[in-house]
């Protein structure tokens, strides 16, 4: 019997449907879990299902490119939807005009300090300089960081990594940290996790509230501009010191 | 639903156009959400049917960064190697920036909200906070 298995695997495993079946089943179980102890952030979905594929992964001894080979058509997914994004946006335009000044102060004092802080943080904790350059931008949308990282001097493929970790650990803690601080409002919640937390803290954002997550693409897409503009200024400043 | 994602991708396929032509320092689907919203706003009205597949699409929203983020395995090496400074700048970096902005956004909305009187709506409970 043995031979036929690894016959089976040896053909599914140079398919791309073994990737792409595997992502959708690892999701929907960490989803099945998150929903099941009430959208706790710390059970967040991302992380169950990455650390599940990761393990099958590792365990099966199959390289990355080969499960991206199916995975890639969900990842494909990401650009028709953040064009989406426009929906939600447009859906809370009235309140989105009102508060235009508050947005683009609270837009800057955000991205700066998430610049700021991490390169800071990583400099006093000795990190080599690939590091923090690489570091700088992860509070951005990943296409976006890894092309002012490669600007830089960083390595985009490492922050591809960090930007992940960022999203994740922000959308993890800020519910903790909003409570702490009082902040009740939807709109500046979602706007202040877009920002740090870019499109991970925006789908946990979309899964309290449909403002929360308008708030939280706008947050994400206005950083994203504002990062990639700021970078250079920053990094002169740096330099100059 | 056909006809909705269609008009995503031809927004996303402009966007992605747009940037090769101006090498501007954004992403194709950025790009496109602007021209997008622009459109609704100059429409002023939103069809069913787009309405309806954005919510499905950014329903799952999560589901679209799984692929990148399993990419983690391909870097263990190199962020056990400093493990230490990269954990502790994401962690404390990610959640000042939270703090931040919405402390930023909460002072100036306070400053102005005394001009308008829907925000009732929202600030309510805030006198004692």
């Amino acid at each position: 019997m043995s031979p036929r298995i690894a016959d089976v695997w040896v053909y599914l495993s140079a398919s791309p449907l073994l990737g792409l079946t595997l992502t959708l089943v690892a999701y929907q179980a960490a989803y099945w879990i998150y929903q099941r102890a009430n959208f706790n952030p710390l059970l967040n979905p991302v992380l169950l299902a990455i650390a599940m594929l990761v393990t099958a992964l590792t365990l099966t001894g199959t390289p990355y490119a080969t499960y991206f080979d199916g995975a890639q058509f969900v990842h494909f997914l990401l650009g028709p939807a953040t064009v989406a994004l426009a929906v939600p946006l447009y859906l809370q335009f009235e309140r989105l005009k009102k508060l235009a000044l508050p947005l683009a102060i609270s837009l800057i004092a955000g991205s700066v300090t998430a610049i700021g802080s991490a390169v800071g943080i990583a400099w006093l904790l000795g990190a080599a300089d690939a590091t923090m350059l690489s570091l700088a931008p992860k509070s951005v949308t990943a296409p976006i960081a890894m092309g002012i990282a490669e600007k830089l001097g960083g390595i985009p493929s490492l922050t591809a990594v960090l930007v992940i970790m960022t999203g994740v650990s922000g959308a993890m803690m800020a519910k903790f940290v909003l409570d702490a601080l009082r902040i009740t409002d939807h709109g500046v919640r979602g706007f202040a996790v877009g920002i740090a937390a870019h499109g991970i803290g925006t789908a946990r954002a979309f899964q309290v509230s449909e403002q929360a997550g308008a708030f939280a693409g706008l947050g994400m897409g206005l950083n994203g501009l504002v990062t990639a503009m700021l970078m250079p200024l920053l990094l002169w400043l740096w330099r100059s010191f | 639903m056909l006809g909705a994602l269609t008009l995503l991708l031809v927004y996303q396929l402009v966007g992605e156009v747009i940037v090769q032509f101006t090498r501007l320092p954004v992403p194709g689907p950025v790009v496109g959400l602007l021209l997008l919203f622009l459109t609704l706003c100059i429409r002023g009205a939103l069809a069913e049917p787009l309405r309806d597949t954005a919510n499905g699409i950014l329903q799952h929203l999560s589901l679209l960064f799984v692929p990148a983020g399993v990419g983690v395995m391909v870097h263990f090496a190199r962020i056990s190697g400093e493990w230490l400074p990269i954990i502790v700048a994401v962690l404390v970096s990610t959640a000042l920036a939270i703090a931040v902005s919405a402390l930023v956004m909460k002072a100036l909305m306070r400053g102005a909200s005394e001009e308008g009187a829907e925000s009732g709506t929202q600030g309510g409970g805030e006198g004692g906070a």
